[in-house]
């Protein structure tokens, strides 16, 4: 229990006088997980190879270690721009994203002819959009840190952002079928052969909005209400906006047939709500809205069809999904037979048969990667997204400004929220609804949303975990009205 | 050979994440050693020598940690006291908004000076006051004393 005094790992701390809070930029600890989580992707691309090819080709190493130079690099740009942020994180984010790599490029293996298969190269196929994806997104987010060197400095933007966050959710909905309907859910824009998922980038920009709006009106939230049956409930006016929330979410259901996102937006302002206010009541409220929209869609998409028909017909696939095995169940059955073919430990790496699953490479990579790793291996995923979201809140936690609080918590539960949707729809808890799985799934949009999603969350923890007597020679307070708190940590006990 | 090398993955996988659990206790435990301002156990500087980096001020007696808003709107309110000045006043800025008719926009400050704090008037229109005294200069605020602002009243505690 002693060992973690103070190892050299902070010598500029040295000379502090005492008193101050010990800090330690834990950057050390952060690069060996990293170099551990490469080691890991590397030997995943080898045991691919042995399984798939037979041999192990000479240069089974490249894209791991291309992912590898890229997220050094990130690593280094933390180093000098947000030295204080977590050092969990970009080594729990970058195993999935190179696991996902490399689960693209063993789908890119099984799909060419055998006698091609060596000869395959390795930036080719959806591996290699995808390592080039992570490029991409890697760039952005470090982008990211070096723009917003202060969390708060978004809260600016706040009206904009939420602004555009709607005009993004609401794009799909209004553009013609034929350029945003994919799979029968309206949530992408395509432009040539080339297709973006604007949702994806509106829950950041909703979410800054959502944060800025609750830290103005937190107090009338939390304060205004009145008791029944021992739990407070807010008064009548102030439930406006979430239920505007709730009927633009409503909307998304129905123009853009798509449940996850509707859950997740509104799921997103609904625990925001909840982090503002400590309001038990608040949930309460938003479970009830969210079961009662989500049966009445049910109900009318049984009786009315049209454009609810989508939601009944998913509904029913998850209620009985072996009632058409090869017709509208088939994409579910297959899912949950690559599970449990998968059992324990899984077929190991290459093993699989990931080709019989439709869209494998993107809504249901988690059940292609499970029947590969198994049970045993998909709970270590899991937990990794237990660990980076658990790092969110705790960013949350420390951060010392309710806007900061707010955002980290927001962004966390939503990356939480979304990994739920996808693997409760994969392993038949929920309606299956076409979610990306974060960091794993083939495609862009959701990569880069979510990696700027990371920045944020770095950004964040740099802020809260960073010691108040600027340690690192970067004067951590800006001049101007020195103190002028927003900074204090302020906790509202209930009154 | 590739059974073994399929064990093996899962093993490191796993291995991975309970070194970042890992990476993550040391870090829970440096925060809530440093966080609070408690005295380490003393086995750990004594045995090694190290030079205690703990705070003299704790050794004064009983420090405040808390700022609590004893009676005004917000009653109820706690603030944890950290190393940062806490300002007083209508500003939204304040580390503490009150919105009390009698205080001003930039009403009052309590500013931490060797484990001690102080209560400043920043020039108010209705004046802060140390219980009954009216405060004129940076006076120092004992546990338990009431400082009035308007119909707000706060007072210090360990």
């Amino acid at each position: 229990m002693t060992a973690p005094a103070t190892p050299a790992s902070s010598p500029a701390t040295a000379g502090e006088r005492p008193g101050v809070r010990m800090a330690r930029s834990r950057r050390n600890a952060e690069l060996s997980l990293l170099l551990l989580a490469m080691a890991l992707v590397a030997a995943y691309g080898a045991m691919v190879e042995a399984k798939v090819l037979d041999t192990v080709t000479p240069g089974f190493w490249v894209p791991a270690a291309t992912l590898t130079a890229v997220f050094l690099g990130v690593h280094l740009v933390i180093r000098f721009l947000a030295p204080f942020a977590d050092p969990a994180l970009l080594p729990a984010v970058a195993l999935l994203n190179g696991l996902g790599v490399g689960f693209l490029r063993r789908l890119d293996l099984a799909k060419a002819a055998p006698e091609e298969r060596a000869d395959l190269a390795i930036f080719a196929g959806i591996g290699g959009r995808q390592l080039a994806w992570t490029l991409i997104s890697v760039v952005l987010a470090a982008g990211l840190l070096a723009l917003m060197r202060d969390h708060r400095s978004v809260s600016r933007y706040a009206y904009t952002l939420g602004l555009a966050g709607i005009v993004l959710v609401m794009l799909p909905a209004v553009l013609p079928p034929s350029i945003s309907e994919i799979n029968g859910a309206k949530l992408w824009v395509r432009i040539g052969s080339f297709s973006i998922q604007p949702g994806e980038f509106a829950k950041l920009a909703l979410l800054v909005f959502f944060a800025y709006y609750l830290v103005r009106k937190r107090e009338v939230l939390s304060l205004a209400s009145h008791r029944f049956l021992g739990i407070d409930f807010p008064r009548g006016r102030d439930l406006g906006p979430v239920l505007v929330v709730w009927a633009i979410s409503l909307l998304v259901l129905v123009f853009e047939k798509d449940l996850g996102t509707s859950l997740l937006y509104f799921g997103m302002f609904v625990a925001t709500v909840y982090i503002a206010t400590e309001r038990v009541s608040w949930l309460l409220i938003g479970l009830v809205l969210f079961f009662g929209g989500a049966y009445l869609a049910y109900v009318l998409g049984d009786a009315v069809g049209g454009p609810f028909a989508n939601f009944y017909l998913r509904a029913q696939i998850w209620l009985d999904p072996f009632a058409q095995p090869y017709d509208d169940g088939y994409q579910l059955v297959q899912g949950l037979l690559a599970l449990g073919s998968g059992g324990l430990f899984g077929a190991g790496p290459g093993g699989g048969q990931p080709l019989l699953l439709p869209e494998v490479q993107n809504d249901f990579i988690f059940a292609g990667i499970g029947e590969e790793i198994g049970l045993f291996g998909l709970s270590a995923l899991l937990v990794i997204y237990l660990l980076i979201v658990e790092r969110g809140l705790r960013a949350a936690l420390a951060v010392r400004d309710s806007f900061g609080k707010l955002l980290a918590g927001g962004l966390a539960f939503t990356l939480a929220l979304q990994v739920f949707v996808i693997v409760g729809g994969i392993s038949k808890l929920i309606p299956l609804t076409g979610q990306t799985t974060p960091f794993l799934s083939a495609g862009g949009s959701s990569l880069m949303a979510n990696w700027l999603l990371i920045a944020v969350l770095l950004r964040v923890s740099d802020a809260g975990r960073r010691p108040v007597d600027g340690v690192g020679g970067r004067v951590t307070r800006p001049s101007g009205p020195p103190e002028q708190l927003h900074g204090a940590p302020t906790e509202v006990i209930k009154p | 050979m590739i059974t073994v090398a399929r064990f093996g993955f899962l093993v490191l996988l796993w291995i991975f994440v309970f070194t970042v659990v890992g990476v993550i206790r040391r870090d829970l435990f440096a925060g809530a050693r440093s966080g609070r301002l408690v005295a380490a156990p003393r086995m750990v500087g004594a045995s090694t020598g190290q030079a205690t980096a703990k705070p003299a001020k704790v050794k004064r007696g009983r420090a405040a940690h808390q700022l609590v808003v004893t009676a005004g709107q917000l009653a109820g309110t706690r603030i944890t006291l950290g190393e940062a000045q806490i300002t007083i006043g209508r500003a939204e800025d304040s580390t503490l908004v009150i919105t009390d008719d009698y205080a001003s926009a930039r009403h009052a400050r309590l500013v931490p000076r060797d484990g001690q704090w102080f209560v400043e008037d920043l020039g108010s229109t209705n004046g802060t006051y140390l219980d009954r005294a009216k405060v004129t200069g940076p006076t120092p605020v004992p546990l338990g004393v009431p400082i009035r602002i308007g119909r707000t009243s706060l007072e210090l505690r360990p």
